[in-house]
């Protein structure tokens, strides 16, 4: 059912919900989040449809904020709220509503949205594209539990990234994270096994995708070794090599789907690896609502400390023998090798000035 | 050198990365059953599928089948494609179907638990498995001995290193106490207790192991969960289909044996028990085994048990055949299909409580619930005729299908000057969480590849449901036949008599 509304307010939207709720007979829906996506006219139909998946696995009433702050001074000095609100659709499991903001309206987006939440239930503000710089500070980002960006569809991702660093608040993530689980969740499981300590790592994988910064972030953060990341084609991320003293822990994806683990001393397998869509990334953020520390730390750790290129030796995958005696190398210089390194980075000179005060 | 112990990469603050099964595989003996196709290979893929099988993972199949590993390949891809809960994706089927392997074989051919050996040590190899194994007994319980002595003789039951090798077995476990102890003793002979997983899978389901968080996550149910506030208990397991093909396995075990004793002997007990001091298997454990333990068979077994077999009738708009007229049923045979016990649990917090059991098969509709009726106000301020359709408060949990929880509670009538009536509020699984929540058997096979007893019985906890299922059976067998009623209503009248002799009714789930 959808029901159209021109110049209007939120208490005609709230009237409009209940009673599209009575038409289509269920009084009673348990949504579990109110989702306010903030994005404009010509990407909104995009985010809705992930997030619209995404209901399905968490029923939510998604409030769409599309901003119009108009061209002409005559169009900017009118305010007007049109509003398109969607129950029972095939589509979704919840209630949506389009919110379109005109004029200088479009500033004020938090005094719309405020008296549609839910009551009680979280609420989770998701920017599709340009995030403020400060999701935490902003209006609308003040209203929410957890605060999503995405920072691989920023003009300048890895600047994005250090962005969020220095306004990270409790509740802030990025897609750019989301996407790495899987990949976390396998190199965690690798060393779940006995393995050699770990001196150095390289993560490879497309430029402009902040997801391998992140990846590398943690890695680093975690292991506290010099971690690499490198360039290439892509798609996505494509491998992670962490060195050890008895070889190369690799995972190498190359086509975006499947992968193959190889650890020292056990078998090559393959392992499903699959670049997944931004709807089932919406659900996987929605399925814990609490502050993601774990991002907090890796974020955090600042992408100007990651190693600088070629720094980092693993040999290429396919010379197995070279790989060995270059590893043992690097092990037996392993008590010194990760003090070193951040002095030789920091004397190189390539990296950006505030990377010397960093470390 | 090397750096065992704590992982770098795991943190608990890290709540993303999922629970991953060590290096593994799993034996299904069996392979080519019912269950094995339609739920056992299914929740592998959909393991597969979320990411929750490590990498290398191989699926060994063991039947007298003369198929080679590329025909089990093809059998698990249809199985998958028919049943899995998730979407075939080509990358996980590719990770997966590398690890098939088939070992056709009889249970006591020597030869071919010497291929079953082999193919394992091979898989350590190939795969990575590193020695740890599960053997899924998805067998006809009469070759449980037969099988785990084959897997001791032939070295299979005994792992090496710090490796595991566990046994799964499904119901039943025995047809009474001698032949449960029994059974334990001859599985516990060949693997540890702790590493035998008994499947009931109703434990796997997440309505079950929301009563744990219902009860003990939350403040507003515990302090009326006892004999102050509480009524009595139902508890329900309702089947709408027959015994189908089930007839050899059904006959002379009845309905009491294959509901009562493990499903929902075990929901009584989850309701039932105190809380247990951690969330772990041992806890669990030992506040079961203190509720089976307290049971208590009424004074009267013929008042107060109730048995039925269903006769034709019209189920649901079909005509349906009578118990006695299925294929393979002896026509005078005096097994259950319909059974209603009444149970009281002697302790603080029970004591006085009823708790009614019953189970059956061609009854109204496919339904399982536990419904916790509460007492009447002691004092209604209203005019009696004002509350003539006030009925006892409830708290229903709704464990299948339509997963959740009702509330029942009274209501003014609107626009009437008091009137009060029964109203319910709801909460469905299916509007609050995931449309599809994860399969039982996806669940318990996790949780077997992890080690986690959580949710599965305990060998005391099967002995002492017998204890209290054996005097029930003995004084059927000695007393009379089952009551005959009509296929698809709810179960004899006796059923209904044995409550009103309570002055209480069964509710309509």
């Amino acid at each position: 059912m959808n029901i159209d509304l021109t110049e209007t307010t939120s208490a005609q939207i709230n009237s409009a919900l209940v009673g599209a709720r009575r038409a289509t007979g269920t009084p009673a829906v348990g949504m579990v989040l109110t989702l306010v996506i903030v994005t404009d006219e010509g990407n909104h139909y995009d985010a809705l449809k992930a997030a619209s998946q995404a209901s399905k696995e968490h029923p939510s009433r998604i409030l769409v904020v599309i901003k119009r702050p108009g061209r002409s001074p005559r169009e900017r000095a009118l305010a007007r709220l049109d509003a398109e609100v969607r129950v029972g659709n095939e589509t979704d499991t919840g209630e949506t509503v389009l919110l379109r903001l005109h004029g200088e309206l479009a500033g004020h987006a938090a005094s719309v949205v405020l008296p549609l939440l839910l009551p009680d239930a979280p609420v989770v503000v998701w920017w599709p594209e340009d995030a403020p710089e400060n999701p935490a500070e902003d209006l609308l980002g003040r209203l929410a539990t957890r605060r999503i960006t995405d920072a691989a569809a920023c003009e300048d991702p890895v600047g994005a990234l250090r962005q969020r660093a220095t306004a990270y608040a409790p509740g802030d993530t990025d897609l750019a994270w989301t996407r790495i689980t899987p990949w976390r969740s396998m190199l965690a499981a690798a060393l779940d096994q006995r393995h050699a300590t770990i001196t150095s790592a390289v993560v490879e994988g497309e430029e402009y995708n902040p997801s391998t910064e992140l990846l590398a972030l943690w890695l680093a953060n975690r292991l506290g070794v010099p971690v690499e990341r490198t360039a290439s084609p892509g798609p996505g991320l494509t491998a992670v090599r962490l060195v050890t003293s008895d070889g190369v822990i690799c995972l190498d994806r190359p086509n975006g789907a499947l992968a193959e683990l190889a650890v020292p001393g056990q078998p090559e397998r393959h392992v499903a690896l699959k670049r997944r869509t931004t709807a089932e990334l919406i659900a996987e953020e929605l399925r814990r609502l609490d502050p993601d520390e774990a991002y907090a730390h890796a974020v955090a750790y600042g992408v100007e400390r990651l190693a600088p290129a070629g720094s980092v030796e693993t040999g290429a995958p396919a010379a197995e023998a070279a790989v060995g005696t270059e590893a043992a190398g690097a092990g037996a210089g392993k008590q010194a090798a990760p003090k070193k390194r951040p002095a030789k980075k920091a004397a190189s000179g390539t990296q950006p000035p505030s990377s010397a005060q960093g470390s | 050198m090397t750096g065992s112990g704590t992982n770098p990469l795991r943190d608990p603050q890290d709540r993303r990365l999922p629970r991953i099964a060590g290096p593994s595989g799993l034996v299904i003996f069996g392979v080519t059953g019912d269950l094995s196709r339609k739920k056992l290979m299914p929740a592998v893929y959909d393991l597969a599928h979320r990411g929750l099988l490590p990498p290398g993972f191989s699926l060994v199949g063991f039947a007298r089948r003369d198929w080679e590993n590329e025909d089990f390949a093809q059998v698990v891809h249809d199985s998958v494609k028919e049943h899995a809960r998730t979407p075939f994706r080509e990358e996980v089927w590719q990770q997966l179907s590398e690890g098939f392997r088939f070992v056709q074989g009889d249970f006591d051919d020597d030869d071919a638990f010497e291929r079953l050996r082999t193919t394992v040590e091979d898989l350590d190899k190939v795969r990575g498995t590193g020695g740890n194994f599960a053997f899924y007994l998805s067998v006809p319980p009469k070759f449980f001995p037969l099988v785990v002595q084959q897997l001791k003789e032939h070295n299979l039951a005994d792992p090496a290193g710090d490796s595991w090798r566990r046994a799964v077995i499904e119901k039943p476990f025995g047809h009474d106490l001698k032949s449960a102890v029994e059974l334990n003793r001859i599985v516990h002979q060949v693997f540890e207790p702790d590493q035998v997983f008994r499947i009931d899978h109703y434990l796997g389901k997440e309505t079950v192991q929301n009563i744990l968080a219902l009860r003990f996550a939350n403040t507003m149910f515990e302090p009326i969960w006892n004999r102050s506030y509480v009524d009595h208990v139902q508890i329900t397991m309702a089947e709408d289909i027959g015994i189908g093909g089930r007839a050899g396995y059904y006959d002379g075990i009845g309905a009491a044996r294959d509901v009562i004793q493990n499903h929902l002997l075990q929901l009584l007990a989850l309701t039932a028990m105190e809380e247990p001091t951690a969330f772990d298997a041992q806890a669990l454990v030992a506040e079961k085994i203190k509720v089976l333990a307290s049971l208590q068979l009424p004074a009267d077994l013929g008042r107060h048990t109730v048995r039925g077999q269903y006769a034709a009738g019209w189920q649901g708009g079909e005509k349906v055949r009578g118990y006695l007229e299925e294929e393979g049923i002896d026509p005078n045979s005096g097994t259950d299909t319909y059974a209603a016990i009444k149970l009281g649990i002697d302790n603080r917090r029970w004591a006085g409580v009823p708790f009614y059991l019953r189970t059956g098969k061609r009854l109204g509709r496919r339904v399982t619930e536990i419904a916790v009726v509460f007492q009447r106000a002691p004092h209604l301020p209203f005019d009696t005729t004002d509350t003539m359709e006030l009925g006892q408060n409830a708290l229903v949990i709704r464990v299948q299908p339509d997963e959740g929880v009702t509330v029942r509670f009274g209501s003014k009538v609107p626009g009437t000057s008091m009137e009060v009536r029964d109203v319910t509020m709801d909460f469905a699984y299916g509007e609050s969480f995931t449309e599809s929540s994860p399969e039982a058997y996806e669940r318990l096979l996790l949780d077997v590849l992890l080690g986690d007893a959580n949710l599965f019985p305990r060998h005391q906890e099967v002995e002492l449901s017998w204890q209290i299922l054996d005097p029930i059976e003995e004084h059927w067998a000695a007393h009379g036949r089952p009551e005959p009623y009509t296929a698809g209503t709810w179960g004899p009248r006796a059923a209904d008599e044995m409550l009103a002799r309570d002055g209480r009714s069964w509710r309509r789930p």
